[in-house]
């Protein structure tokens, strides 16, 4: 079985800093992944050049989106926009939502990418136009209900609470049909019982929808207890791989983490 | 060889009044990222002001070159008065909207002061007395270059020189520059944003306002549109220098100049301002950071 | 009411705004007959004024602060549901088309005339709107497109005897195509240096066009282009005129109409989106490049349009019509009426149009007033006059069902 995203040896450099060096991971089909490191290890600069928005100085990035396939694409160097269309979809640390449009019209634009309708068919309107739009209505407010957003539908994206605003940048990722979602700190900024449901929700998508996941993540005890494999990252080089519990007893690790006295269940 | 020597000249000039609205342009970007499109406004404002001043001092008796002196200085204040003011007016109350809405902003106060000065003044050219005087150490090649040309070479070569070393050494000049890095730190090192930006705005706009009065000197008219056209033009040299950079400014301005001089001269002159606006469009589309500027990555 | 420091520091804004004006409006000198004339009563009216104006600033600059839409009015509301309710809105509507019908039998040839340019700067602001208040697009040289369908007409009749109603679909294809062509190189650029490049490309097409003698004769320009026909029968003025103003009706509709749908569209809805965040576009799959193109290209396309009706409107074209100033006078029309707002596009139209017409005392100072009004606008009203709606999707479990 191939992995769903298989990177090899990726590097990225800012003039002269490497930001990357070599990194290596693989995800395999219905894993939940998380990728961990200290500020400035390089994970969401990982995250931007997988998903298209820098260009990596060298490495591969292959994706398999169907397990059986035996082939395997490489998607190193492609628009953010054509990988998306792949199969890839993220969202942001720092949360981007189109905040002046509102929820539902969020997930809206995240079914952009599966639907069809260009301008001579927008503004003629035919019964298949009609029938797209009324399903990208449709869809788009089945996905606000997985999440569980879906009483604020008809909100501006801006008025939403922080914890909310985050289930919808998943939303609008979901929208785009991924088989690989990337989540950069989804629970950043959230409170215990948010955090808590958040998992759930991770959980969820991975069984219901065939969806694998990688995330970044600074909340120690969200990660151990979702993950089935993580990474580490320091100072741009990948420093230790495995499961929580080799992870949380890896003293490399330990030692990357403010080196000493690092208590995981903290 | 003497008419290439005469483009060559003519060049020089340009680029030297270029340079000198360019500078004001490129230190607006520097600190606060606004295309300042008023800024050739305020240039046009600067001639107009040195001749009225002058036509008044001329009338009062004084000798050409305190009048030259005089209205320079009238010019100076008022261009940076203008600066300060418009900036007061159309920009801070913009710092944090969105970012095309101080650029719409700047739009319309060009529109408004072009047409404040037509309607106070006259739409027609106005002749522009003559206040540099002809001197005579020149006149073995007063065929290729003439006095106005050769004051315009010193002047912008003082007033840049001046410049570089208030933003090296002076203590203004350093929080300038920790201004343009990042504004927010520096207002937590207790530097005053506001003041700094009000004083980006003073510098630039008198620097162009010298810029006026030695073009309208040079070629003696005026006309309250000049501004338009010399503002592009600037604004293209300091793109192709790379935008927020004073030796960039500087140096695109020289290469504008001589595109300019050298294509009229050789090519055609019936499409002198196309090679401006040619040059512009193909240094945004394709090294949008300039000579000397460096490319960013986008931070996301 | 008013404190004692508010009013030193209107004195204090007064004096200055004095000493500021000072050389501009109160001197003006004869450099010919070499005269000077002293306008003493400009510097007391600009004392005055600008002491009254900066309690006026003071008191909006607060106003807008403290965050003005928290207290809507109850006329405001009222007047929500006077539009909502069905009656009013068949009744108005009726009224509205008879009044389009009946204005030029009713009104005299120069007014419809009038008329007929504030729909055309209609059909060019809704054009724009495209570019700059759906996809966010500052376009500074929009003019150029126009110019593109007056010249595609004016030159085609000249040459080959192309008819009006055959040049309106090729001038807005043509637009469209000068869209993309332009529009390919410089769509990456970010906001401000967009505008730059494009008011760069406006200016070069009016200086090739200006210059180029033998294709476009030149600054002189191209005379005697004709109106349409109707049907080969040969119209007095007066038909004419309202021939021009009927047909440009039914382009406004066709805009309305094309443009409401637009926007309601997956493309529009991706132009919004791009307006807000191009990052977050690209990672939701959106060709940034592409969707800008789309815009950039339908926008241009109704320029064409409008510079075909212009041509025939004016039957004289020459590259003084096409310059920076237009393009800014569309676009504070935009800005003015309200960005992304049909109807406040309409409205900016109309009044940036019709106000100076009717004003005439005031059309002198048509374009100091729309300056300053770009300013203000921006400072204190940035969504424009009408402020746009959002859209409202009304869901059942079932299904979803669309409200306006």
């Amino acid at each position: 079985m191939n992995p769903v995203l298989e990177v090899s040896k990726l590097s990225m450099n800012f003039g002269g800093l490497k930001a990357l060096e070599n990194i290596s991971l693989d995800i395999f089909q219905n894993e939940i992944v998380s990728l961990i490191g200290p500020n400035g290890a390089g994970k969401t600069t990982f995250f931007n050049c997988i998903t298209g928005i820098y260009t990596p100085v060298s490495g591969d990035i292959f994706i398999s989106s169907l397990p059986q396939k035996t082939e395997k694409e490489n998607i190193c160097g492609l628009k953010p926009n054509i990988i998306t269309k792949k199969g890839m979809a993220r969202t942001f640390q720092n949360i981007r939502l189109f905040q002046n449009m509102t929820v539902l019209e969020n997930v809206m634009i995240g079914r952009h990418v599966r639907t069809h309708a260009g301008i001579i068919a927008s503004v003629l309107k035919l019964k298949k136009t009609r029938n797209e739009e009324k399903k990208i209505v449709d869809d788009s407010y089945n996905i606000l209900k997985k999440t569980g957003i879906e009483n604020f539908a008809n909100e501006k994206a801006s008025t939403l609470p922080y914890g909310a605003q985050r289930k919808l940048e998943i939303a609008r990722a979901l929208a785009t049909e991924p088989f690989l979602l990337l989540l950069d700190e989804p629970a950043a900024g959230m409170n215990p019982a948010e955090t808590i449901e958040l998992g759930l929700l991770i959980k969820e998508i991975r069984e219901k929808e065939n969806i694998s996941i990688l995330l970044i993540e600074h909340d120690m005890k969200f990660v151990m207890n979702l993950c089935d494999k993580i990474f580490v990252l320091d100072y741009g080089k990948k420093i230790a791989s495995g499961t929580p519990d080799a992870i949380q007893n890896n003293p490399v690790v330990i030692k990357a983490y403010l080196g000493e006295d690092f208590d995981f269940d903290a | 060889m003497e008419y290439f020597a005469e483009l060559f000249l003519g060049g020089l000039t340009r680029g030297s009044i270029y340079a000198l609205i360019a500078i004001g342009y490129t230190m607006v970007y520097g600190i606060i990222e606004l295309i300042n499109f008023a800024h050739g406004e305020i240039y046009m404002i600067g001639a107009f002001t040195a001749l009225i001043a002058a036509s008044v001092f001329n009338f009062l008796g004084f000798g050409q070159i305190t009048v030259f002196l005089l209205a320079t200085a009238v010019a100076i204040i008022y261009s940076a008065a203008y600066g300060f003011t418009i900036e007061k007016i159309a920009y801070k109350p913009l710092r944090n909207a969105h970012r095309l809405s101080p650029l719409i902003s700047a739009i319309g106060m060009s529109i408004f002061l072009q047409n404040y000065v037509m309607l106070a003044q006259t739409s027609n050219f106005v002749r522009f007395p003559k206040l540099i005087p002809d001197f005579e150490f020149i006149e073995p090649v007063a065929h290729i270059i003439g006095s106005s040309e050769i004051v315009i070479f010193v002047v912008a070569a003082i007033v840049m020189l001046a410049l570089t070393f208030l933003i090296k050494f002076t203590k203004t000049g350093k929080a300038m520059r920790a201004t343009a890095q990042d504004k927010t730190m520096a207002m937590l090192i207790g530097i005053n944003v506001d003041f700094i930006i009000s004083i980006t705005f003073i510098i630039g706009s008198a620097i162009a306002a010298i810029g006026g009065v030695l073009i309208a000197a040079h070629i003696g008219q005026i006309n309250f549109y000049i501004g338009f056209v010399a503002g592009i033009k600037a604004f293209t040299a300091a793109v192709l220098g790379g935008i927020g950079s004073i030796y960039g400014a500087a140096l695109g301005a020289f290469v504008l100049g001589w595109t300019e001089s050298f294509a009229t001269g050789y090519v055609s002159s019936d499409y002198e301002d196309l090679f401006a606006f040619s040059l512009l469009v193909i240094i945004l589309i394709f090294k949008p950071e300039g000579l000397v500027g460096k490319s960013t990555a986008p931070k996301v | 009411m008013f404190k004692l420091s508010e009013i030193i520091k209107s004195i204090a804004v007064s004096a200055w705004f004095m000493f500021l004006t000072f050389p501009i409006l109160v001197i003006k000198v004869n450099t010919y007959e070499k005269t000077i004339d002293w306008r003493w009563k400009n510097m007391i009216l600009i004392g005055i004024a600008s002491f009254f104006l900066s309690f006026l600033w003071r008191y909006m600059l607060k106003q807008k602060e403290y965050g003005s839409d928290k207290k809507k009015s109850k006329a405001s509301s009222f007047f929500k549901n006077t539009v909502k309710n069905p009656k009013f809105y068949t009744s108005s509507i009726v009224l509205i088309l008879c009044l389009i019908i009946a204005f030029p039998f009713v009104f005299s040839i120069y007014q419809t005339n009038i008329m007929t340019s504030a729909l055309m700067y209609v059909v060019l602001g809704l054009g724009l709107n495209i570019v700059v208040g759906l996809a966010g697009l500052l376009d500074l040289g929009y003019v150029a497109f126009f110019a593109v369908g007056a010249y595609s007409y004016a030159l085609l009749n000249h040459h080959f005897g192309i008819t009006f109603f055959m040049a309106l679909p090729i001038g807005a294809l043509l637009g469209a195509f000068f869209g993309i062509l332009l529009g390919f190189p410089v769509l990456r650029l970010k906001g401000d240096y967009l505008a730059i490049v494009t008011l760069g490309f406006g200016e070069i097409i009016r200086l090739i066009l200006e210059n180029w003698n033998d294709f476009s004769f030149g600054p002189s320009g191209i005379a005697n282009i004709p109106k349409p026909s109707f049907f080969g029968i040969n119209l007095s003025i007066y038909e004419t005129t309202t021939y021009m103003y009927f047909i440009m009706i039914l382009l406004v509709f066709l805009t309305v109409f094309v443009v409401n749908r637009l926007e309601d569209s997956r493309i529009g809805r991706a132009w919004i989106a791009l307006k807000e965040d191009e990052v977050a576009c690209q990672a939701m799959g959106i060709d940034k490049t592409k969707t800008k193109l789309y815009a950039f290209a339908t926008g241009a396309a109704w320029a064409g349009l409008a510079g075909v009706v212009f041509a025939a409107k004016t039957s004289f074209i020459n590259p003084a019509s096409f310059t920076f100033l237009e393009s800014a006078i569309i676009l504070s029309l935009i800005v003015l009426g309200g960005m992304g707002s049909i109807f406040g596009v309409i409205t900016g139209a109309f009044i940036f149009i019709l106000l100076p017409e009717y004003l005439r005392a005031f059309s002198d100072y048509r374009m100091l007033v729309f300056g300053a009004a770009m300013v203000l606008m921006m400072v204190f009203r940035p969504q424009g006059i009408i402020k746009k709606r959002r859209r409202f999707y009304k869901i059942s479990d079932s299904g979803g069902k669309k409200q306006r």
